[in-house]
C-alpha cells in the first residue's frame, strides 16, 4: 500500500483528451483554484487566532482590530486561572502519554506478534474503542465513576485519556511490529543474546518510530480533548475546558497567544519529523 | 517463538494483559455500567436502584425527540456537504498533486495543530454580530443591523462542516490515489468523454473512500456538542448538549444514560443499514480490484 501511496502521477499522464484551445486551459484552473481556496478556508480560523493575538484590545472584547501590540505575549500568564488550566493540561498530557505508551506498546506487540486465544475479542475491543463516539466514552466513564462513587478530578481525567488514546497507540505500534523482519531477532538470539537483551537491543530500537508516533498522537489527543474530559473532570479545569467556558463571556487574547505557540510547536515537530524521515531515507 | 515451551505460550497473555485490563475496566465495564444505570430509578440525593426502568428510554424519546431528530438531520446535511466539498480537492490532489501531494495534505491537516475548541471559538469570533466581518458590512449598510449568524442553524452546520471536513478528504484521497491513471487513459482510448470516464471508471473505484469518509464523518457529527454549544443557540441544541446537561447539571444519570444508549443504538443501526444498502461486499470487491 505504501508503495502505491508514493507513486507519482505526472500531470501529463493523467486524463488529457485531445481537445486543445483556450477553453480547456481555462477550465483546467478550476480545480487548483478551488483547492487553494479550500486550503485558505481551512487555515482562516488559524490566521484569525494568530493575528488577534497581536490585537491591542481593551479587556476581553477581542472582536475588532484595534492596532498592533505585543502586550499579550508579555502578559501571557496574567490570568492565573488560565495558566493553571494550561499547566493541568500539560501535566495530564505528559502522565497519560507515558502510561499509554507503556501499555499501548505491549498491546501492539501482543497483537502484532502472537496468535492467541481471545485475540479476536481483543481486536474487536480495540476497534470499538477507536470508533466509539467520544460522547459515549465520556458518558460511560462518568457512569462508572458515579456508580462506584469514585471522586472525579485529576486521576479520573488521566484514566479517561489513557482509555481513549490506548487503542490508537496500540494500532500504531502493531503496524510497526507487523513490518518487523523476524530474521533480525533470530540472528540476535543465534549470537547468544537472551530474550530480554534481544528485546532491548533489537526489537525496541526497531519499534521506536512507531512508539514515537504513538506518543505524539497520545499527547495531541490528550491536550486537545474537551468532550471526554468535560464528563470526568469534576472541579479540575483543563485548557480546553477553560477556553470553552470563556467562549460565553469572551475569549481573552492570551488564549490566542497560547494557541499560536502550541500551533507553532506542533508544526515545528511535524516538519522536523518529516525532514528527518526524508534524510534517513536518502 | 515456538520452542520455548510454557513460558513462551504465556507470553502474549502477559504482554497483552495490562493494556487489556485497562480497556476492560475503563472501556467495556463502563458501557455495561451505563446500560445498568439506564434501567435504574431514583434521584441523586437518595441514590439509584436497579428496577428495570425501561420508561427511562420512552421518557428520553418523549422529552428530547426533537434534539435526536435534529442531530440526525444535521449529521446528514453536514456529511453531504463535506462529501461535495471534499471530493473535488481530493481528486485534484490525487491526480494532479504531483510531487507536492504530501504538502497539500499537510496544509489540509493544519487545523489539527490547533485545539478543536479554539478553532470553533475562532469561528464564533469571525461570525460575531459586530465582528470584523459582519461589523463593517453593517456599517456600510450592506446588511441590516439585526442580521446575525451566531445562534443560527447556518453557524452550527458551518462549524461542523469545517471541523469534520479533513476527516472526509483523507479517505477520499487515499481511495483516489490508488486509481491507476492508465485506466482513465484506457477509457479515453475507448472514446469515453472526460465526464464518462469519471462516472464509469474513477468514481466507482473511489467508492470505498466515499464509504469510509461518510462513516467517520457521520458518527462524530451526530454526537457532537461543541459546535452547537459554542456557535449555536436554543434552537440548534443537539442531543449531545442535552446528554451533557442532564448528566452534569440535572444529575439525572438514568435518563442521561438511556439517552446515550439510544444515540449509540441509533448510530449502530444506521451504520449497519448503510453498510447493507451500499453493499459492503460490492465495496470490498471494488477495493480489491
Amino acid at each position: 500500500m505504501s508503495t502505491i501511496a508514493t507513486r507519482q502521477a505526472p500531470p501529463e499522464v493523467a486524463p488529457a483528451p485531445a481537445e486543445p484551445g483556450r477553453q480547456r486551459r481555462w477550465t483546467r484552473l478550476i480545480l487548483p483554484v478551488y483547492t487553494w481556496l479550500m486550503i485558505f478556508y481551512f487555515s482562516l480560523p488559524i490566521l484569525v487566532m494568530i493575528v488577534f493575538g497581536f490585537n491591542d484590545t481593551q479587556g476581553r472584547l477581542n472582536i475588532r482590530w484595534q492596532g498592533f501590540t505585543l502586550r499579550w505575549y508579555r502578559d501571557l500568564f496574567a490570568l492565573p486561572a488560565l495558566t493553571a488550566a494550561l499547566r493541568n493540561s500539560l501535566l495530564i498530557a505528559v502522565i497519560s502519554t507515558i502510561i499509554t505508551i507503556a501499555l499501548g506498546t505491549m498491546i501492539g506487540l501482543a497483537l502484532g506478534r502472537y496468535r492467541f486465544r481471545g485475540k479476536g475479542a481483543y481486536d474487536l475491543v480495540i476497534f470499538s474503542a477507536i470508533s466509539a463516539p467520544e460522547l459515549v466514552l465520556g458518558a460511560s466513564l462518568l457512569s462508572l465513576f458515579v456508580t462506584t462513587q469514585f471522586a472525579r478530578g485529576f486521576v479520573t481525567i488521566i484514566i479517561a485519556h489513557v482509555a481513549f488514546s490506548l487503542a490508537f497507540v496500540a494500532v500504531t505500534v502493531r503496524a510497526r511490529v507487523l513490518g518487523l523482519d523476524p530474521a533480525l531477532e533470530e540472528a540476535a538470539q543465534d549470537l547468544g543474546a537472551d530474550p530480554w537483551t534481544t528485546f532491548r537491543k533489537i526489537t525496541l530500537p526497531l519499534l521506536a518510530p512507531g512508539i514515537v508516533a504513538g506518543a505524539l498522537l497520545a499527547f495531541a489527543l490528550s491536550i486537545d480533548d474537551y468532550v471526554v474530559t468535560s464528563f470526568v473532570s469534576g472541579q479540575v479545569e483543563t485548557f480546553p475546558l477553560w477556553v470553552y467556558g470563556a467562549t460565553r463571556v469572551g475569549v481573552p487574547p492570551q488564549v490566542n497567544v497560547m494557541g499560536t505557540l502550541i500551533f507553532l510547536g506542533g508544526v515545528a515537530i511535524a516538519v522536523g519529523n518529516a525532514v528527518l524521515a526524508r534524510r534517513q531515507r536518502a | 517463538m515456538s520452542a520455548r515451551g510454557g513460558r513462551a505460550r504465556l507470553a502474549p497473555y502477559l504482554v497483552g494483559l495490562p493494556g487489556g485490563l485497562w480497556l476492560a475496566i475503563f472501556f467495556v465495564v463502563p458501557l455495561l455500567v451505563m446500560f445498568s444505570l439506564s434501567l435504574q430509578s431514583g434521584n441523586a440525593e437518595a441514590g439509584f436502584q436497579f428496577t428495570w426502568e425501561w420508561s427511562n428510554y420512552t421518557r428520553a424519546w418523549e422529552l428530547y425527540s426533537t434534539q435526536f431528530l435534529r442531530s440526525g438531520a444535521y449529521a446528514v446535511v453536514v456529511t453531504t456537504l463535506c462529501l461535495v466539498l471534499a471530493y473535488p480537492m481530493a481528486y485534484w490532489i490525487a491526480f494532479y498533486g504531483g510531487a507536492r501531494k504530501s504538502t497539500y495534505l499537510f496544509l489540509i491537516l493544519l487545523p489539527f495543530f490547533v485545539s478543536f475548541v479554539i478553532r470553533t471559538a475562532s469561528w464564533k469570533f469571525i461570525l460575531n454580530d459586530q465582528g470584523f466581518v459582519l461589523g463593517p458590512l453593517k456599517e456600510a449598510g450592506l446588511l441590516p443591523q439585526d442580521f446575525h449568524l451566531l445562534a443560527t442553524t447556518t453557524a452550527v452546520i458551518g462549524g461542523l462542516t469545517y471541523n469534520y471536513l479533513p476527516f472526509m478528504v483523507l479517505p477520499l484521497y487515499v481511495a483516489l490515489e490508488r486509481v491507476d491513471p492508465s485506466l482513465v487513459e484506457a477509457a479515453h482510448d475507448l472514446f469515453a468523454s472526460r465526464a464518462e470516464a469519471f462516472r464509469r471508471v474513477v468514481f466507482p473505484l473511489s467508492l470505498p473512500g466515499v464509504f469510509a469518509g461518510v462513516l467517520i464523518t457521520f458518527v462524530p457529527v451526530a454526537s457532537d456538542f461543541v459546535n452547537s454549544g459554542i456557535l449555536g443557540g436554543t434552537q440548534t441544541t443537539m442531543i449531545g448538549n442535552i446528554i451533557q446537561t442532564v448528566y452534569l447539571n440535572s444529575n439525572n444519570y438514568p435518563l442521561a444514560s438511556a439517552m446515550s444508549f439510544l444515540l449509540m443504538a441509533a448510530l449502530l443501526v444506521g451504520i449497519f443499514t448503510y453498510a447493507r444498502v451500499l453493499g459492503t461486499e460490492q465495496v470490498m470487491e471494488v477495493a480489491q480490484r
